[in-house]
Formats: C-alpha cells, structure tokens, sequence
C-alpha cells in the first residue's frame, strides 16, 4: 500500500509541475497536430485513400509527439539533479518507474483524446470507437512501459534527445505493426473478434516489457 | 552511528577509495576536508546508498547497508550542492511530495514546524524558481530534515552561498546538530569547516591522513595542517 | 609461457580448420550440392544455391545477437567488464552476418521474385529490423564515456533488444506470409519454394557448422582485442592519475 502511495505521489507531482508550466503537453500537442497537418500534404489524404493511410498517421503521430514526453520526463529529473532526491528516498527502485510512466500515460493520453476527435473531423472519418480506444491504449501502454525504460537510460549518453528515438523505435515495431494493422482493421468494419490476434500480441508485449522493465530500471538509476 | 570499513571504491580499475575506516558516535558532527578528486563526494553517496561501494562495509546504526533493504535510507537526510527540489512547485508542494515518498507520519504539522524552522513560512505558496539561492538551499535543508532522520549528510552545503548565507546555514546546523543527531559534512571553506564541526578529517588520495578533534584547533593552526597533509 | 603459445596455436589451428572448411563450403554449396527441381529457369536455379550461405550468415547473426544477450545478463549479475567485453564483440559480428543475410537475401530474391527487396517475406523484414536494433545498441555504446555505466546500460539494452526479436517476428508474420517455408509442406504455396533433397539439407547443415566455427573464431578475435583495449584504457587513465 505505501509502495502504491509513493507511485501516485510522484505521479502527483509530476501531474502538479505540467499544470503548472504545461511545457510537456503543449510541446507533445503541437508536435502532433504539425505531424497530422504534414502527412496530409504528403499523401493528400483524400476520400478514396484516407482510410488506408490513416492508421499510419494516427499512430506517427502518437509516437512522434510521445518521444517528446518522454525524454521531457526524466530530462526535467535530471537537470537540477532531482533524479538523486527520488534515488535517496526509503522506497523501492521500481516505484520511481511506475510513477514515471503513469505520468507518461497520462500525457500521452491527452494528446490522443485530443487528437481522435480533431483526425476524425479533419478526415471525416469515426476513430472514437471502443475497440479502437482500447488498441491504442494497450499499444500506448506498451510504447511508454519501453520508453519510460529508454528515457531514464538515455539521459546518461551523449546526444540524449537523439538517443532516445534510436534505441526505441526498432523495439517498437511490434506495437506499431499491431497498431496499424488493428486499427485498419477496425476501420474496415472489423469487429474485436477479428483482430483478437493483435490485441494478444499487444498483451503479450506489455506483459513481457513491463515486466522486464521493472527488474532492469533499477540497474538504469544505480551509480 | 555511521561506521565505516576498509572501504574500497573503484569505477572500473581506478580506485577513488582506497581502504577508508571511520567512526562517527551519535551526536558528533564531522568535517571531511580534501582536495577535488579525493574521494568526499563519493563517500557521501556511497552512505546515502546512491553509490554502490566495491569492497568493505558500512553500517548505519547497526545495519548493514548492503543487506538492509530500502528503508535504512529513511535513517539519513542529505544536502548536497544540487537542492534537490522542483522548480515549477511551491515549497510547500515540494515537502508535501518529499513528505509522501518518505513515509511522513502526521505531514502537515511537521511541514508548519520545519518551515518555521528554515523560516520559509512566508514564501511557502511561492514557487521555488522564484526563489534566491539562500531560499533555495534553505528548501533543501528543510527537504533533507522533514523526516527526522537521525543522520545528516551534507555535501558541500555552502557552495555558492553569500556570508550571510553562510551564516544562516551555521546558524540552523547548529540547531539541527544538538541534540543527538550526526552530521557528516564535506566542505572547501576550512575555517567553516571547524567552526562547524566536533571533528575534522583531511581525505586526500583515497584514505584518511588527518583525524582530529576540532576543539583547540585554530584555523591558520588547521590551514597549515591542511596544506602538509595535502601538499606533501 | 609453454601453456601461452599453446593456446594461441589452438586458435591459429581453429582459424586454419575454419579457413579449410569454407572453402569446402563453397565447392559443396555451388557444384555439389543438387540443383533445385522446382524452379522455372536456370538463373533461378542457379541462384538457389546462395541459400547455404544465406542460411548460415543469418543463423549466426541470431546466434550471435542471443550470445549478447546472455553476455548482458551474466555482466549485470557479476559485474565482471569480460562479460561486456564479450556481449560488444558478439553484436559486432553480429551486425555483420545480419547485414550479410539480407543482402545475400537481396541477391536471391533478384531473380526468383524479380525484385531486390520483398516486405512481404517475414524474415528478410525481420532481418531488418534486427539489424537496426543492434545498430542502435552499438550507437548507444558509442554514446556513453564511462566505462562501468557503458557496460551496464547497454547490458539493458541487449536483453531488451533481444527480447523485442520474437514479438517482432511474431507480428511481421502475422502481417505478411509468403516466403519459402524450406522444409516441409508449406513449400507449395509460397512463390519461390523448393523441396530439399537429403543431400540439400546435408549442405545446409554443414555450411551450418563452418558458419559457427567461424563466428566462434572471429568471437575470440574480438573479444581478446577488446580486453586489450580495456587494458590500455586503464594503463592511460593510471598514467593520467600518476601524471
């Protein structure tokens, strides 16, 4: 129960500072909306094509802006060396994790329930379905579970922004085939039934990466 | 309280402590003095549990730090040169988050008192970017004291503040240090440092060279040991 | 000393052994082994047989990629830099025979599927996509300084990566499935398929094992060079200290 308490008082906190400067969401918004706006001009996301390239942009778009959260979450740590005064407190490793990537969630949550209505109405198609709310989430689940991980092991390198799109993209390829595939799928009048294969493989990835998560992130913060 | 032995700290094969043995009594508060390189910082973080240390032990109390779990950490406090608290929240945001991940029994009443103490009452609604280096530091110290940790590990506390300060951190160490409480502290103001302190300890090159009360001992007495020690 | 130089007359001999048995590799692959019955046209046949070596160099890149693997894992247990020193001469040469598979997979799919590069074969994607995850852990070593937290981070990054490899082929097979399921049945519905004759799969095999006798001998290599350079390392940063 105190291991829960002390997640949600960093969750609290982080929640409390972006309320406060809005630095992470108004960057993540902006880079989104700028990567919908992009992929229009590069594809001319027409009636006839639309539904074939949307699941591509909706879930570009996502990782894009979520790359952006992500470093911001432990970068902000990091800077005034507030990383060492969540390290030195009487708490196991892996709650910083979890705290960390519940507010990761969040974030990146916000930017997709602005964006669904904002793609459905710029493209006139329905992407606020159930089934599709819960592929992206678990997909997102996923994304942040690895990136959260990421983040916190490349603030360390040189080059640290950069590094971070580097090491997560090729492990994300299995979310990403799954998203796109589960969301073109819905698209084109699937049901739940019909893309269970890919909500598996999305169980099966968060299960196995948050696991795995959880055991390395300690390894990720000690000197 | 703090007992330290044949400590060894290596990152890869360059040591940075060669064999440290140190006994610090509760209620004794000790000034670490050395050269930049000699190894304080490191031993700080090895007791505060941010390091992990090649060979030795450590105990606290009693206990072991490499076999008790997480919660030995709730038995030290640390001020470092970083403050360790957020920009974007108030003061009091700040201790109320430290207060929660540090398990603190009835928050809101200790938070009154250690405000007052630091004498931030005034400016807890405030956000720390606001806020002058000495308020900064001020937050820190109150950070590192709200959960009433029987040790106090301060690692350089006094860079980069002004003489007032300065003198307002003396001021509320000196509160903090009486009664039963340790205090190790590390510093490169060497007349501060044992005015400070019941004990000075001179690291240089990895191991203790100088291990002596500070009471009798004047400061040009102390820089004069200082630099043989060092310098030779 | 005596024990010294026999061991690395020991590796000179592998080496040799492994020089031989490639050789061998190639007369067996290219003039031995039986030309493919299935196929259309004589450049398709003929390209058939640069599947022994495709196999092999992809085989060793797995194995050498789950090599890193349980070298990260044993280095954050023991915390010993040989295990690291291992873990980085294992991708190397990893990175190496994956990039290896997949042109050589380019090559053969020239002429049989009349294009270079086909996403819709599972394994050259996955091929791909492994390629970079290793690419992205030597980047990742590139980026740290300091030698305990290189070796610790990228021992995260080797078990992580490894393990993203089944899902990622779980779901590129899902997506697409057409290439040549080699041996047995499924080879009548992919384009490009052929039965393997006995005397084919004895080929493969062998190519199999000169293939890993290499990988083994290039790992020595390596990862003796590799310690080197962690010896000279500390003997500057001990010069540096004393100066």
């Amino acid at each position: 129960m105190s291991f829960l308490r002390k997640v949600l008082a960093i969750v609290w906190k982080d929640v409390r500072a972006e309320l406060r400067t809005k630095d992470i969401l108004s960057s993540m918004l902006v880079f989104a909306g700028l990567s919908v706006l992009i992929f229009q001009f590069a594809f001319d996301l027409r009636a006839d094509n639309v539904r074939l390239v949307l699941p591509g942009v909706l879930w570009i778009a996502v990782t894009f802006a979520g790359v952006l959260g992500l470093n911001r979450s432990f970068i902000l740590e990091q800077d005034r060396g507030c990383m060492e005064g969540l390290l030195l407190a009487p708490m196991d490793r892996s709650a910083i994790y979890f705290g960390k990537l519940i507010g990761n969630l969040l974030f990146i949550a916000v930017v997709e329930l602005l964006l669904l209505p904002l793609m459905s109405v710029l493209f006139n198609v329905s992407l606020l379905s159930p089934t599709l709310v819960l592929v992206l989430a678990l997909g997102t689940l996923g994304y942040a579970a690895v990136g959260t991980l990421f983040a916190a092991l490349s603030i360390n390198t040189r080059a640290r922004e950069v590094m971070l799109p580097i090491l997560l993209f090729p492990v994300m390829i299995p979310v990403f085939v799954a998203g796109v595939q589960a969301v073109s799928g819905l698209l084109d009048g699937d049901t739940l039934a019909d893309i269970a294969k890919w909500i598996r493989l999305l169980l099966a990835y968060d299960g196995i990466f948050i696991a795995a998560a959880m055991i390395l992130f300690d390894y990720v913060v000690e000197e | 309280m703090i007992h330290v032995s044949k400590l060894v700290k290596a990152f890869g094969r360059r040591p940075v402590l060669r064999g440290v043995d140190l006994d610090v009594p509760a209620g004794q508060s000790v000034a670490l003095f050395g050269p930049n390189g000699a190894g304080k910082t490191t031993l700080i973080r090895i007791i505060a549990g941010l390091s992990k240390l090649t060979a030795g032990r450590v105990t606290l109390g009693g206990q072991d730090i490499q076999r008790s779990g997480d919660g030995l950490r709730r038995y030290i406090g640390v001020v470092s040169h970083n403050p360790l608290v957020y920009d974007s929240l108030t003061a009091e945001e700040n201790l109320q988050f430290f207060g929660r991940i540090y398990d603190v029994p009835e928050l809101e009443p200790r938070l009154k008192t250690v405000l007052e103490q630091v004498g931030l009452t005034a400016r807890r609604k405030d956000v720390v970017r606001t806020f002058s280096r000495g308020m900064i530091q001020r937050l820190a110290i109150a950070r590192a004291i709200l959960h009433d940790p029987p040790i106090l590990l301060l690692d350089e506390p006094d860079t980069g503040l002004d003489q007032q300060a300065a003198d307002m951190l003396r001021t509320l160490l000196a509160d903090l240090g009486s009664g039963d409480r340790t205090v190790l502290l590390t510093t490169h103001n060497l007349e501060r440092g044992i005015e400070w302190a019941d004990r000075a300890l001179i690291l240089n090159g990895g191991r203790i060279c100088f291990d002596a009360p500070t009471a009798g001992l004047s400061g040009a007495e102390f820089r004069r040991i200082y630099s043989d020690v060092v310098g030779g | 000393m005596v024990a010294k130089k026999s061991y690395n007359l020991f590796w000179l001999v592998l080496l040799a052994l492994t020089a031989v048995l490639l050789a061998v590799g190639v007369y067996l692959s290219m003039l031995w082994a039986p030309t493919a019955v299935n196929m259309p046209t004589e450049a398709e046949r003929f390209a058939q047989r640069i599947f022994y070596f495709h196999v092999a160099a992809g085989w060793v890149g797995y194995l050498a990629f789950g090599v890193t693997a349980i070298a990260s894992i044993a280095y954050l247990v023991k915390r010993q830099r040989r295990f690291d020193n291992l873990a980085v001469a294992s991708a190397e040469i990893g990175v190496v025979y994956t990039a290896a598979n997949l042109v050589s997979g380019s090559l053969w799919a020239r002429p049989t599927w009349g294009t270079w590069w086909s996403w819709d074969d599972p394994r050259l994607t996955l091929a791909a996509i492994v390629l970079l995850v290793y690419i992205a852990y030597l980047m990742l070593r590139n980026a740290l300084d300091e030698p305990e937290r290189r070796a610790r981070l990228s021992s995260i990054y080797g078990i992580v990566g490894f393990l993203s490899v089944p899902l990622s082929f779980i779901s590129v097979r899902i997506w697409r499935t057409i290439h040549p399921a080699v041996i047995g049945t499924g080879s009548e519905t992919s384009q490009g398929g052929f039965d393997m004759g006995g005397n084919m799969v004895t080929v493969l095999l062998y190519a199999i094992f000169a293939f890993s006798l290499m990988y083994v001998v290039l790992l020595h290599y390596r990862f003796v060079l590799e310690e080197q350079r962690e010896r000279l390392d500390d003997l500057k940063l001990r010069a540096l200290a004393d100066g």
